[in-house]
């Protein structure tokens, strides 16, 4: 599984950060940083869910 | 796991009604799924209509990409006439009736219209795709000057994207600050500041009196409350919307400024509600509410669908901490919480000179919601703590910076 962001669309709402903090991060100079690419098979659940609740629809996950 | 429902209808294809049919679809709760949607367009996501859709050089996607490919049948284009509680059966405004096993409301709210301008063609909300549409093939034909009717998100929003283009903007409110019923008088003075920094000409305590359109020159003549006169290219009204429940009267639901539900989004047995349309008692801050962001269609949806699926003793409350955000310029403004205009505002970061800020509101002892211009990550922190019951005690300890929040300091 890979995590992969449209950077083009993301502004950084951080709603995904707030459901997988382990993956996303948005830090203090407003932008979001991805912290694993290719995250452990565990951590899907709550990638879909940040996938579904992105407002951008700038997340997705590549198998 | 239980047996899947055979069918549910879904009234309304929008945002929550599309996320409950996703939700059914995903986790195997329906057999067979029914959309019904009163517009004629494929689903959408509402955001970009006051955002991209007025401002890029071509008109953005805005389809909503869960609503793709997705497995139930689709009824657009037809609205729901009427409900049949007792007979499980929804009728519709073409004549045909539909049967459901389980039913999800999600028919949204409407734009409340100034009466009187409801045939006018340079009069319009910004609510739909087609009042989005209509804004933008006004401005990509050259309209100079457009008037905003009312300072709330939607207002202001698209007073920001008609400045990005260029375009003269009035923006009237009949109250004495912008948002001031939703986040207090220093915060909506603050939206004032930041709109007439950005060259709108924000005219506050004046509503419109009268309107007509001048079907020569096309322009439209505006009336203000204060006796002054001015013709506009567009008038873009953004003064509220009204859950769709007409439909519903008589079908023997509580009906109250939406459907009411109980805390697990049941409105009657084998009926649930989501969205715009819902109100229900949130458990997290005691108080019956409708809420009217996009993440609250998704997630109550979400949750709306579930619940239709899950036995009486086995349901669970909606228990959210309601959270949007506004893009207003180079700004991103999001709220998260429950605040009253009357809580107390303090400073926790940031600073209001800047624009870059985030504040807590509190009262009765508790954080209430937190406010940030240009700081997304501490709201995803504070959201967190407020959903934990974080006290005002606690957040005030814990910050190192707490400011009595104060607009306009002149320097």
């Amino acid at each position: 599984m890979r995590v992969v962001v449209d950077f083009d669309l993301c502004e950084s709402n951080a709603v995904c950060m707030g459901i997988a903090p382990e993956v996303f991060e948005v830090r203090d100079d407003d932008f979001l940083y991805v912290l694993q690419e290719e995250p452990d098979e565990s951590l899907r659940p709550k990638i879909e869910e940040a996938v579904a609740r992105c407002p951008k629809q700038a997340i997705s996950i590549e198998d | 796991m239980n047996k899947p429902i055979r069918r549910v209808v879904v009234v309304g294809a929008s945002l929550a009604g599309v996320r409950a049919a996703e939700t059914l679809r995903a986790e195997e709760l329906a057999e067979e799924i029914v959309v019904v949607g009163d517009e004629p367009h494929q689903p959408y996501d509402r955001p970009p209509l006051s955002k991209d859709v007025l401002t890029a050089l071509e008109p953005p996607e805005v389809g909503l990409r869960n609503a793709q490919g997705l497995d139930v049948t689709w009824e657009l284009g037809v609205g729901a006439a009427s409900l049949e509680l007792a007979e499980q059966t929804v009728h519709l405004t073409d004549g045909r009736s539909l049967a459901y096993d389980g039913l999800v409301l999600a028919c949204g709210a409407r734009a409340r219209v100034l009466p009187g301008t409801e045939e006018m063609a340079r009069v319009s909300a910004l609510r739909t795709l087609d009042d989005a549409r209509s804004l933008r093939a006004a401005l990509v034909a050259g309209a100079e000057r457009v008037l905003v009717v009312g300072a709330g998100f939607i207002g202001a929003e698209v007073a920001a994207s008609c400045r990005s283009r260029g375009v003269e903007v009035v923006m009237v409110e009949p109250l004495e600050q912008p948002l001031v019923r939703v986040l207090g008088a220093a915060v909506g003075s603050l939206i004032a500041d930041l709109h007439r920094s950005n060259g709108v000409d924000v005219r506050l305590g004046v509503g419109v009196d009268s309107m007509a359109e001048d079907g020569v020159g096309g322009k439209v003549e505006v009336r203000f409350s204060d006796g002054t006169i001015e013709s506009f290219d567009h008038v873009v009204v953004g003064i509220g919307v009204v859950p769709n429940t007409g439909w519903l009267d008589g079908s023997g639901l509580t009906i109250d400024d939406g459907i009411v539900c109980d805390e697990t989004t049941l409105a009657a047995p084998g009926v649930v509600a989501a969205g715009d349309v819902a109100r229900w008692p949130n458990p997290l801050f005691g108080e019956l509410m409708r809420v009217e962001h996009w993440e609250h269609a998704l997630d109550m949806g979400a949750h709306a669908a579930r619940r239709l699926a899950t036995p009486d003793d086995q349901a669970g409350p909606y228990a959210p901490v309601p959270w949007f955000w506004s893009d207003q310029y180079d700004r991103k403004l999001q709220l998260a919480g429950r605040v009253l205009p009357t809580d107390e505002v303090v400073l926790v970061a940031g600073s209001v000179d800047d624009m870059r800020f985030c504040a807590l509101y509190g009262r009765d002892g508790k954080v209430s919601g937190v406010l940030a211009v240009n700081m997304p990550a501490k709201v995803v922190r504070y959201r967190k703590a407020i959903a934990d019951g974080l006290t005002w005690e606690q957040a005030m300890s814990e910050t190192e910076v707490k400011e009595p929040f104060v607009v306009g300091r002149q320097g």
